[in-house]
């Protein structure tokens, strides 16, 4: 029953990452890409149990911590680049 | 002996409904029109279907460390994932995309 739930999360992975690939927006790939993130932290957590080594579900929690520190970064990024531009607008306007 | 039958008929009912959410929230994730709708599909991935799945897991770990490693993922993604999720939505919407539906909406009125 592991592997049915594998497969599952590994097909999501690849629509997630096609989702990540045609765009069309930046904000579309940070959304794939945290998608992505999470289905990467059940798959670690499945593994740990069809290797049979509870190792994996450290590594599970710290990705998970990453991933989330991750897309706010990167959003606070964008979000920032954004505002700048709207200024930038106003002034030559 | 039939509580540990129990235990696994539970367990693999929570896994494979946890991949079935999984799947169509990835689905939806691919084919949905904009991006809020997107957002809508993918946050099933971020909150049920860890929470079936990671559930499923726990009932065939057992009492053991590997259980509470399990339930602080899940305590950590049920937290984080509307929290990106509303993080993504405010910058988005304050770069100025707006939802299908609102253009709908305003080109309407302007009718």
């Amino acid at each position: 029953m592991y592997y049915a739930v594998t497969f599952a999360l590994i097909i999501t992975m690849g629509l997630a990452l096609a989702r990540a690939i045609i765009g069309p927006s930046v904000y579309d790939r940070v959304l794939a890409m945290n998608m992505f993130g999470t289905k990467t932290v059940l798959l670690l957590a499945v593994m740990a149990f069809i290797l049979g080594r509870p190792d994996f579900l450290d590594l599970a929690l710290i990705y998970a911590l990453i991933n989330f520190i991750g897309v706010l970064a990167v959003l606070e990024f964008f979000q920032d680049r954004a505002s700048r531009r709207e200024e930038e607008n106003e002034v030559e306007s | 002996m039939t509580l540990a039958l129990l235990l696994d008929i539970v367990s693999w009912l929570l896994l494979s409904a946890g991949g079935v959410f999984v799947f169509i929230g990835g689905l939806g994730a691919l084919r949905m029109p904009d991006l809020y709708t997107r957002m809508h599909a993918a946050s099933v991935t971020d909150t049920i279907g860890p929470a079936l799945i990671i559930i499923g897991i726990i009932l065939q770990a057992g009492l053991t460390l590997a259980s509470v490693k399990l339930v602080a993922i899940l305590l950590f993604l049920l937290v984080t994932g509307p929290t990106a999720s509303n993080a993504l939505a405010s910058a988005s919407l304050l770069a100025g995309n707006r939802p299908e539906f609102a253009k709908a909406l305003s080109e309407e009125e302007r009718q």
